[in-house]
């Protein structure tokens, strides 16, 4: 893929291959963080469970698949007002979408009792960075909607603008790509690098680097 | 009647659809004696069911207790997605179409760990707005046309589906230059549809160039346990049984052949497709399944449910014996309709979409009676 001509999105086979990239280097270069794992897209109860290996090669490009992964974070602001800590936890699910051909992070937080927490009470425990992300952008807002396998809802960062930055991105950035292409590998991450922003989520800069080992 | 002629009664008729509910306020939310009868209102097929506050609070507003109000619907005891269209909801949830369709409405205690949260007419009006982005995200690779809509174009657009009004909606959505799928019945070669997968965003022409692929939102209801008749069909008591596919097609062009609704299926779901499973395509409807399977079921009387499966074998739909594995298509319905599968997908997509330019499909299919799936959460 030629980046001049390229236009920020990424096939769903593509997204298979970043995904598993990023799974790894991330459990790599951060043991101590929670990891990434990859689940796939709940299976269509029309395939019979001994056929799972059929359905992994058969079904490339149709598998719609989840990262899921764990951050805690602890509230400081609360130690100071209240007796007790309270924990924050965030789910983040990295799905993606076939309309937009990106990935779209959808997030929920709650926190220790099980309590789901409001959008308005996450934004303002945001780092001052991330809000300005939000409110400055015209590509990145958040929206309440539904998951789409969960059936529950979810915040979403919308993906309208996602194709548009990401082709900015990696052409602006001489580290990523250049003229062998778009490498696949390096497309979540540099794409968590910006999403992260707005929902306070960090991405360690080692990720970045394109060094195999 | 040309294809052309039928194509608009076509869209008249899905327009003018509408189905008549009675709605029926739950009992924990009567305060008054004797209970409210239930609302009869005819429902756009085309809108949204928070839509009808205007209509159902007048009926219960006395009898309701003190609070704000957040409407919600249920059916049978499962919580309705707002954003899902009336007609959808009722040709998905009601197998054996019933009229009216009875629902139970709520004022109080949104299931906000359910639903996503709709407050009124705007919630509603940013869903559709952001469909129907998205659909012009997938038909011309980006949404600039919507971005750029005026602001009274946008009023008037949203106002002609409040309203159900066809030709104000026609007029206004030409303007997103949404064009309509090529017929592929037509010979005339349409190279438009078949543009490279990288979107550049502009041809030479210098319009937009067109992805070919169409929107559209797949509802696949899967039961273990086949039936004969709609009104045998279990309920659905869950979302977690439907399952929700929201993926273009891409329609693929071959030398004199058409592209049909059978082929938009078979992409979406390939699994479906496979040898074993035959569609019956010569007698689309349930009932005429008995009348055929008479002559032929000479082998076993009995019609416990053990032996459901192996019937299965003798009657029309399905030729080969069958065994606990199969799978089978029972009905695939767009707009009340269960179209025959060999009409040209354009047709279907140009003439029964909905206003934000999705095309909803409800398909039933029996499964085989495997073991559980888990299902990572």
């Amino acid at each position: 893929m030629d980046i001049s001509s390229w236009d920020g999105t990424l096939s769903s086979s593509d997204f298979c291959l970043a995904a598993h990239a990023f799974t790894e280097k991330w459990k790599r270069i951060n043991p101590v963080l929670p990891p990434w794992s990859w689940v796939p897209r709940p299976k269509s109860p029309w395939l019979a469970s001994h056929e799972e290996d059929h359905d992994e090669k058969s079904h490339k490009g149709n598998e719609e698949p989840n990262c899921l992964g764990k951050d805690e974070y602890i509230d400081n602001a609360t130690l100071v007002q209240s007796y007790r800590q309270d924990v924050r936890y965030f789910d983040f699910h990295i799905v993606y979408s076939a309309s937009y051909r990106v990935p779209v992070l959808y997030f929920r937080t709650y926190s220790s009792d099980g309590q789901p927490l409001l959008l308005e009470d996450i934004e303002k425990e945001l780092p001052g960075n991330s809000t300005n992300v939000l409110m400055e952008s015209k590509w990145t807002f958040i929206t309440q909607e539904e998951h789409p396998y969960l059936n529950r809802p979810w915040y979403k960062l919308h993906p309208c603008g996602t194709s548009e930055w990401m082709k900015l991105l990696f052409l602006t950035d001489p580290s990523l790509g250049g003229s062998q292409g778009v490498p696949v590998e390096l497309y979540l991450s540099s794409w968590i690098s910006m999403v992260g922003q707005a929902v306070g989520l960090k991405v360690p800069l080692e990720m970045f680097n394109k060094r195999k080992e | 009647m040309d294809v052309e002629a039928m194509g608009r009664e076509a869209q008249k008729y899905v327009w003018e659809g509408a189905i008549p509910l009675q709605i029926h306020l739950h009992e924990s939310e009567v305060t008054t004696l004797p209970h409210p009868s239930p609302a009869l209102v005819l429902a756009p097929r085309m809108g949204y069911l928070p839509l009808l506050l205007p209509l159902l609070k007048p009926h219960f507003s006395s009898t309701l207790p003190p609070g704000v109000d957040t409407i919600w619907f249920e059916y049978k005891g499962l919580p309705l997605k707002w954003h899902i269209p009336t007609g959808v909801l009722f040709d998905l949830l009601c197998a054996e179409q019933e009229r009216p369709w009875n629902l139970t409405v709520h004022f109080r205690g949104y299931p906000g760990n359910i639903l996503t949260p709709c407050e009124g007419e705007d919630s509603v009006k940013w869903s559709f707005i952001n469909s129907l982005k998205e659909a012009a995200y997938i038909v011309n690779g980006n949404c600039k046309n919507v971005m750029n809509m005026s602001q009274s174009d946008q009023v008037e657009l949203w106002h002609s589906v409040l309203n159900g009004n066809m030709e104000t909606y026609q007029r206004v959505s030409s303007k997103l230059k949404l064009e309509k799928v090529g017929d592929q019945y037509v010979g005339k070669p349409n190279s438009n549809l078949l543009k490279s997968r990288t979107n550049t965003g502009e041809t030479d022409t210098g319009g937009p160039v067109k992805t070919g692929r169409i929107p559209v939102r797949l509802y696949v209801w899967s039961v273990s346990k086949d039936f004969d008749d709609l009104e045998d069909a279990p309920q659905i008591d869950s979302w977690d049984q439907i399952s929700y596919m929201n993926r273009p097609v891409e329609i693929h062009r071959e030398e004199d052949k058409c592209f049909t609704l059978r082929d938009a299926v078979k992409a979406l779901l390939p699994e479906l497709f496979v040898e074993k499973t035959l569609i019956d395509e010569e007698i689309p409807r349930i009932e005429l399944e008995e009348e055929s399977r008479a002559p032929s079921d000479d082998e076993s009387n009995t019609r416990n449910e053990e032996d459901v499966e192996e019937k299965q074998g003798e009657n029309v739909e399905c030729c080969c014996p069958s065994d606990d594995a199969e799978t089978k298509l029972k009905l695939v319905r767009i707009q009340g309709i269960e179209p025959k599968l060999e009409i040209p997908f354009s047709w279907v997509v140009n003439n029964l979409m909905n206003p934000e330019h999705f095309l909803h499909i409800c398909v039933f299919v029996k499964v085989p009676q495997a073991k559980p799936l888990p299902h990572d959460r």
